[in-house]
């Protein structure tokens, strides 16, 4: 029995009161596939991961989403936002709140969506990432039932985050879990998600999720992926986004946990003013291996794209980094920006780096780079004589690389959470904003 | 407060220093001069403790205690601090964070509180506006894309802030023109008092003038082979160094 194989007999777990064209989908899903069976490493796209340990690895789909408050608390963030919570993949209401969502917004775990908005839902899901994108994409169609979807309806503005938490919990046995997310942001409508991948010490599931956003004419929409699983995680990702004339997509992949993880970020831009902003941070150590593919596709003329990656490597991580930028032949003028810039802790971390661009208009402008060094010894030493401790010194300089990335998230408690997973417990905030505060009041005085 | 007793030091491989001697008293200004080679610089680098510097006999006492035992943040929190004389960019690390957390490195070694925040803004702006430097420079990253002369006063303005019982000036005069030296200068003049020692590295008589020392040393090949009083420092202006080579060679 093939691995493709033995992944698909969960599919025999699954209620069989699922209305046809759910369970036909699963099938189309299951045949593509078996066809294609997991990637190996004379697959470019799997060039430097292998994922072996979730082909060979025995994983059952969980069934309940037993997760007491405390342990909760001990994952999910303090944020002040419309929570969708997951548990291995199954829908917790417990854990969610969805008590004040503003009109013409709607947050629902998928089944639910599905059975309320079917036709709407039904349309949207899988029309950015099917089952031909990748093999796990097709796997996740088969194996999929739970998720999160977000409309939000034109014009409207949500104050708040929308906050998907994806909880792993270290169970006795591994589970799997495939679900979608799906963000329909309406004409000029402004939102930020957040799909925060948390485990517990210890957790080692696999978790195959496959995001999709769509953004009308002018909306902007903030998308944080804030992954910070437990070091024995497996996590696969593939996020699709489309983006509408004169929209504004920011995504923000912040990577700190997880053994083997591979993020796809493919984003469409379909017409004149779309933008999308590329901001990436990866911080592994230990034996993780992280790899993010990224590819902007410049469908239309006057399009804008920006891309930053920073990766931190210590012991003996390993971390991929691939940026493609497609600018189709009539796509004029459009910009397209794209660096990586990695830093090395340890001699026996590794990084792979390749940025790509296919060029098929003349009047662009364009640019990419990739660097990677080590900490600077000189700064190193120029803060311990000013009595910052090896340590420290050590972490603020590693944080200050992530700066340019981390200037740009706009949630503090997420700025404190990369703070601490990368500097450690440091005496003051980072970017001191409270001594701004009082420092703007003295010059008012 | 510092005593260096007969100090070698080789770096890669060449001995450097070779036998120095120098005791350095509270309240009291030192000044270390000598040709290019001579080895001024690498005397304030062991005493801060920078990698490279094997020292293969002699001691460095700090208030009696065994300065090359002491890590190099032990050394900055018993009060030494080495004014560079190329400062080192930080970029992404704030001048005001980099200030405050040294500030409060030494506040918790001692076992005070850390200073409450309006009380530290009133500090470092005082001592930023003696030092001519505007509001910016705090939110900038540390001495990136500063002029030379901007990373010389920021220099100061540490110590300023840190208050340290050693100063020590590795060539802070080099690149300054005129005016940034008379505000680097009267930075250093105001850090004197009874209880505070300052050692300043430095080629040219150029800087004592502003800043006049108790006591010059002249180091050659190693070694101090003669120290005086400030007219030691004119002596040497009117001279150079031949005479002194010479004196010490009979």
């Amino acid at each position: 029995m093939s691995a493709a194989h033995a992944f698909l007999q969960r599919l025999g777990e699954r209620a069989d009161d699922e209305p046809t064209w759910v369970a036909a989908r699963r099938q189309a899903g299951a045949a593509r596939f078996e066809a294609l069976g997991f990637p190996t490493k004379r697959d470019e796209a799997w060039k430097y991961t292998d994922v072996r340990r979730i082909a060979e690895g025995e994983f059952t789909l969980a069934d309940d989403a037993e997760l007491d408050e405390a342990r909760f608390a001990a994952l999910g963030m303090p944020l002040d936002a419309h929570r969708l919570v997951f548990v291995d993949g199954v829908f917790s209401a417990d854990l969610s709140d969805l008590t004040d969502l503003p009109d013409g917004v709607s947050v629902e775990p998928l089944t639910t969506a599905m059975r309320t908005n079917h036709e709407a839902i039904g349309g949207a899901i899988g029309r950015l990432a099917g089952v031909d994108f990748s093999p796990f994409t097709a796997l996740n169609v088969a194996l999929s039932e739970e998720g999160a979807v977000v409309r939000i309806g034109q014009g409207v503005v949500v104050e708040k985050p929308i906050y998907v938490v994806f909880a792993s919990r270290a169970n006795e046995s591994a589970r799997m879990s495939h679900p979608r997310v799906l963000v329909m942001a309406g004409a000029r409508s402004q939102s930020t998600v957040i799909e925060h991948y948390a485990g517990e010490a210890g957790a080692a599931n696999f978790t195959n999720v496959v995001s999709e956003v769509m953004l009308e004419r002018g909306a902007i929409v903030d998308h944080y992926k804030l992954q910070e699983a437990s070091s024995e995680d497996l996590h696969v990702a593939s996020i699709h986004v489309e983006q509408g004339r004169d929209s504004r997509f920011t995504s923000f992949n912040l990577n700190l946990g997880g053994a083997l993880v591979r993020t796809d970020l493919v984003t469409d831009l379909n017409a004149q003013g779309a933008e999308t902003n590329y901001n990436g941070l990866f911080f592994v150590q230990g034996r993780q291996h992280v790899d993010n593919h990224t590819l902007v596709n410049h469908n239309a003329p006057n399009t804008f794209s920006n891309e930053n990656y920073k990766g931190i490597l210590n012991d003996r991580a390993r971390g991929v980094f691939n940026g493609k930028v497609i600018v189709k032949r009539d796509s004029q003028q459009i910009e397209a920006y794209q660096n990586n810039a990695n830093l090395l802790l340890s001699d026996r971390a590794e990084i792979d780096t390749k940025p790509e661009l296919e060029i098929y208009a003349d009047d662009v402008k364009c640019s990419h780079g990739a660097t990677t060094g080590q900490l600077d010894e000189e700064a190193v030493f120029a803060l311990r004589t000013r009595g910052i401790d090896e340590q420290m010194a050590r972490g603020l300089l590693t944080l200050a690389f992530a700066g340019e990335v981390m200037d740009q998230v706009r949630l503090p408690v997420i700025t404190e959470r990369v703070e601490r997973a990368v500097a450690g417990k440091l005496p003051e905030r980072f970017n001191l904003a409270d001594l701004v505060e009082v420092s703007d009041a003295l010059e008012e005085a | 407060m510092l005593e260096v007793k007969d100090l070698h030091v080789t770096v890669e491989g060449s001995e450097i220093l070779k036998g120095l001697n120098l005791t350095v008293n509270p309240g009291e200004v030192h000044a270390l001069m000598g040709p290019n080679g001579a080895g001024k610089s690498t005397l304030s680098a062991v005493i801060a403790g920078k990698d490279g510097y094997e020292v293969t006999s002699g001691e460095i006492l700090f208030e009696g205690k065994n300065l090359l035992e002491m890590e190099i943040e032990e050394r900055a929190l018993a009060g030494i601090l080495l004014g560079f004389q190329y400062p080192v960019e930080i970029p992404g690390v704030k001048n005001i964070y980099l200030l405050k957390a040294a500030l409060n490195a030494q506040r918790v070694a001692r076992g005070e509180e850390e200073i409450p925040a309006p009380e530290f803004m009133k500090l470092v702006r005082e001592q930023l506006s003696f030092m001519k430097m505007d509001g910016s420079f705090l939110q900038r990253a540390v001495n990136e894309g500063f002029s030379g002369g901007e990373k010389k006063r920021n220099e100061i303005l540490q110590m300023l802030v840190l208050q340290p019982k050693l100063a020590m000036l590795d060539e802070i005069d080099s690149g300054l023109d005129i005016d940034a030296m008379k505000v680097v200068a009267e930075g250093i003049n105001s850090l004197r008092n009874a209880d505070r020692a300052i050692l300043m590295v430095t080629h040219y008589q150029r800087l004592l003038e502003h800043i006049v020392p108790d006591r010059v040393h002249v180091l050659v090949d190693g070694r101090i082979v003669k120290s005086g009083d400030k007219e030691l420092a004119n002596e040497l202006e009117a001279r150079g160094y031949e005479w002194v080579l010479e004196e010490s060679a009979a």
